[in-house]
């Protein structure tokens, strides 16, 4: 069931889209686009906002290196920032080479003689940063189908991505690895025992939704070989908020830009918001300066403690048998 | 040790069955040696918290306040609005799973929700069902769970299986701290009068006495008096070690346990001549003779009402600054939340260390230095005269402690005075040590005798690490700087790896110091002959863990 209804889900939305392409057009090529991106652009402003509402009380970095202590002993800035700069390099390594799941391993106990064993496991880093820049590259070069004239920049990024100038349209290598990429991340969440137990419908319906995207955007590229100089009018008209909505577009054209309404609204409202919370992250944003630099609690109150008078007055005799000083005789 | 304990052999045939229907309907079995006993009334009377009862986890009825449900509801609430940390780490899980096998609990017991994405998803359940707009309209296919009794059963059960060790923030990819959802959870069920007894004892004990043993200031004198004298029968030379001196220049702080149980005493030992070798001026405090802080295994407000004699005490003696012992946890709390809970301590000066001269400008806010830090200095400056032949009956490794080690990193420092004092010294394997390094399995309260089998279980991969160098390097002596871990780590090698003994690392210096005036030693500070410098088998110091379990 955690499978299915998020496989039925967006086989639902799929049909919707098909139908929608079809019949309602300007509702499924101008109103939801509009909608799903206000959802995605407020509702991630508003999750920001409302996890920054929340104060951090403690500083609380995780320290994953040598401390600045001693002049001597040579601290580690990146991996236990002392100061801003280390916070930053810290951060952009997190967030663009997902540093932390580059020290994965695996975990397995050989018997015999008991061994644990922590062998060093790069596939989920790899095909999470595969997926996710590819997915990046592939939303800059749609910018092509929104701008005119298409900047030169984004053109060298095409031709790099066609590299290999496979086939005819020239075959781009991030589509394949984001299809590869993703297909990895579904079956290890049902392959291999551990995912399958913790993973939970809205898992599968993201990466569900993700295949669907970049299946029906592959389709129309290389197989549908949709009029592009449509898409792009679609595309510039929605960027100039002038919509208008060309005749000729067709049903999996309808099916890919719903999805992609979808999922930009979805992204706020889900576990997608990760790309907003990695940065707001107090084990990893913060400079572990805390003997130097105090860090205020700003909703720190007063608490009932146990004074040394207090102390004093019950064990003052002990104290005193055994000549220790007091305050008060 | 419970005589019902499996065998090693058997122990590690660890087994991962998850239940093919998944989590989401709550069961725990409360087995025997896999749980800890419930806090005794009397102790959360003391402390003014909230439902004092007599319960234990195996009642079926657990005699929950009415309204426990909102209770917790209200609490969750409040603490979202109070701490990023548990905003964002209830929102960001993506379930990727990187945590999953990096908890020494979920290693070595197999138990699916052992795994730290699992454990927090037991909280997250409800936070969906109840704070998310996916949650309140489409319940369990969104992941929400209703806050029941068997829910709440299981949160007692897996958030006191959790050491807050932070091992698996090391490889989260948004940085979730289990720790900090473990601490949220407690402080929820803190509200309802749910906490184990092994936390709320030496609560109440450190509230009263000063330290978490209740050990009375007499008692406390006594024991300072009495590792005076033995370290005298040793070096020949009679130390002085003040209790409440007005005036001193430096307060010494040290977790009690070092005072009062075994190995810990020797590191004690090592204080007190060191101390006494370069003159410094420092004393003792029956008052604050406690370094460790329970607290932050039952809530901030904790931390905070028992922390908050380190300072006090520091300003009524009028010292300059703080010196800190060998205690993990303890300097979690000293490190990230002393200063923000009970400062400023602007009536402290920066440390500087009286021998060197050096200034300690790392701890210029907090006005604290750690041991290591401070011997460390004394090393790189030549002031110490050493002989780290004396240790060479010793075949030591290093076992980072997982606060200092993550919540600090501190990990040099103790590992440049191991190599100045040891001339043998091997790493454990580096997915096991720094900042990757695995917790003794009992932290964060957990270190009791009931709860032996899943003490053993969770410190397996630590001693299997041990393990690894004691059949490569010989290695015999696991030392560490953590009360917590000469405690529990001596029972854990007694069961894995039964050669190896566990010491302190002021012990090794303790034994290395060459002292002026001593006497020839023939004696290391366990009272092992050095005659012929081997490897004697007998400890004569008493005090094993269960005694000191019984003081508490």
């Amino acid at each position: 069931m955690r499978i299915l209804i998020p496989l039925l889900a967006v086989v639902v939305l799929i049909a919707i889209g098909t139908v929608g392409g079809g019949g309602a057009r300007y509702l499924f090529f101008v109103v939801l686009p509009y909608a799903g991106l206000a959802i995605f652009v407020l509702g991630i402003v508003y999750r920001v906002i409302h996890w920054a509402r929340s104060p951090v009380p403690f500083r609380i970095p995780t320290s994953c290196g040598q401390q600045k202590s001693l002049p001597w002993i040579r601290s580690n800035n990146q991996e236990n920032p002392h100061n801003m700069l280390g916070v930053i390099w810290r951060m952009i390594l997190e967030v663009l080479f997902f540093r932390s799941l580059f020290r994965n391993t695996t975990t397995e106990i050989r018997q015999g003689p008991p061994r644990v064993l922590h062998n060093p496991d790069k596939w989920l880093w790899a095909s999470s940063l595969l997926f996710h820049w590819s997915l990046l590259i592939i939303l800059v070069r749609h910018f092509k189908y929104f701008v005119e004239p298409v900047p030169n920049w984004i053109i060298g990024l095409q031709n790099l991505d066609g590299f290999f100038q496979i086939g005819l349209p020239v075959l781009l290598l991030t589509d394949i690895v984001v299809v590869g990429a993703l297909s990895y991340l579904v079956l290890r969440r049902l392959w291999e025992a551990k995912l399958r137990y913790i993973s939970l419908p809205a898992d599968y319906f993201a990466l569900f939704l993700l295949l669907g995207i970049t299946g029906s955007g592959i389709y129309l590229r290389y197989f549908d070989k949709s009029d592009i100089t449509l898409a792009k009018q679609l595309g510039t008209g929605l960027l100039s908020f002038a919509p208008v909505v060309p005749e000729g577009l067709g049903a999996t054209f309808g099916v890919h830009l719903f999805l992609v309404s979808i999922l930009l609204a979805y992204i706020p409202l889900s576990k997608l918001v990760h790309m907003a919370g990695v940065f707001m992250s107090p084990t990893r944003n913060m400079v572990n300066n805390n003997r130097w630099e105090r860090h205020v609690n700003p909703w720190d109150y007063p608490v009932t403690v146990h004074t040394y008078e207090e102390y004093e007055d019950e064990f003052r005799d002990v104290m005193k048998a055994a000549e220790l000083p007091v305050e008060k005789d | 040790m419970s005589e019902k304990l499996k065998k090693p052999q058997e122990l590690a045939q660890v087994e991962f069955k998850p239940a093919p229907q998944g989590w989401m309907d709550p069961t725990v079995e409360f087995r025997k040696g896999t749980w800890n006993y419930a806090a005794v009334p009397e102790t959360l009377e003391y402390l003014d918290l909230p439902y004092p009862r007599k319960w234990q986890p195996t009642d079926d009825d657990w005699q929950l306040p009415d309204g426990w449900e909102q209770i917790i509801l209200t609490g969750m609430r409040e603490r979202l609005k109070k701490y990023r940390s548990f905003q964002v780490f209830m929102d960001c899980c993506v379930r990727c799973g990187a945590c999953a096998d990096k908890c020494h609990y979920f290693i070595g017991s197999g138990d699916p929700k052992n795994m730290p994405v699992l454990r927090a998803e037991l909280l997250r359940s409800v936070y969906r069902n109840d704070f998310t707009t996916a949650g309140k309209i489409l319940g369990s296919i969104a992941g929400g769970r209703k806050l029941t009794v068997g829910v709440l059963k299981e949160w007692f059960y897996y958030f006191y299986q959790c050491t807050e060790c932070r091992r698996c923030s090391v490889f989260c990819p948004y940085g979730i701290d289990t720790a900090e959802i473990t601490m949220m959870a407690r402080e929820l069920m803190n509200l309802v009068g749910l906490s184990i007894e092994w936390i709320c004892t030496p609560l109440s004990n450190c509230f009263r006495t000063g330290n978490h043993l209740g050990i009375q200031p007499h008692g406390f004198k006594d024991s300072i008096e009495f590792a005076v004298d033995e370290l005298e029968e040793i070096t020949g030379i009679r130390v002085d070690a003040p209790i409440n001196k007005k005036g001193a220049e430096i307060l010494f702080i040290a977790p009690s346990a070092d005072y009062f149980a075994s190995p810990h005493y020797f590191t004690l030992l090592g204080y007190l001549a060191l101390f006494h070798e370069i003159g410094l001026d420092y004393t003792w405090s029956s008052y604050a003779s406690e370094g460790g802080n329970f607290g932050l295994f039952h809530s901030t407000e904790m931390i905070k009402r028992l922390n908050a004699k380190m300072y006090a005490e520091a300003k009524r003696l009028g010292v300059k600054w703080i010196l800190g012992g060998e205690c993990g946890h303890m300097w979690r709390v000293i490190h990230q939340y002393m200063n923000t809970l009970n400062g400023p301590a602007d009536f402290l000066e920066t440390p500087r260390s009286p021998i060197t001269g050096t200034t300690f400008d790392h701890a210029s806010s907090t006005k604290m230095v750690h041991i290591t830090e401070f011997t460390a200095d004394l090393i790189r400056n030549n002031k110490l005269n050493l002989d780290p032949s004396r240790n060479d009956h010793w075949r030591t490794t290093f076992h980072d402690s997982c606060n200092p080690a993550r919540a600090m990193g501190l990990l040099e420092e103790p590992r440049y005075i191991i190599k100045s004092v040891c001339n043998n010294f091997f790493e454990m394997p580096e997915n096991t040590i720094r900042e990757q390094t695995f917790c003794c399995g009992s932290g964060a309260g957990l270190g009791t005798d009931e709860n032996m089998e899943m003490r053993m279980r969770g410190g397996m991969p630590r001693a299997n690490a041990v393990q690894f160098v004691h059949d490569e390097h010989d290695v015999n002596l696991l030392l560490c700087i953590c009360a917590i871990d000469k405690a529990t780590l001596s029972p854990l090698m007694e069961y894995w790896v039964p050669e190896v003994e566990v010491g302190g690392i002021h012990e090794m210096v303790g034994n290395a110091l060459i002292m002026k005036g001593e006497k020839e030693r023939d004696v290391d500070l366990r009272g092992q002959d050095l005659s012929g410098k081997t490897h004697a088998d007998e400890s004569p110091a008493g005090g094993s863990q269960e005694e000191v379990a019984a003081n508490a």
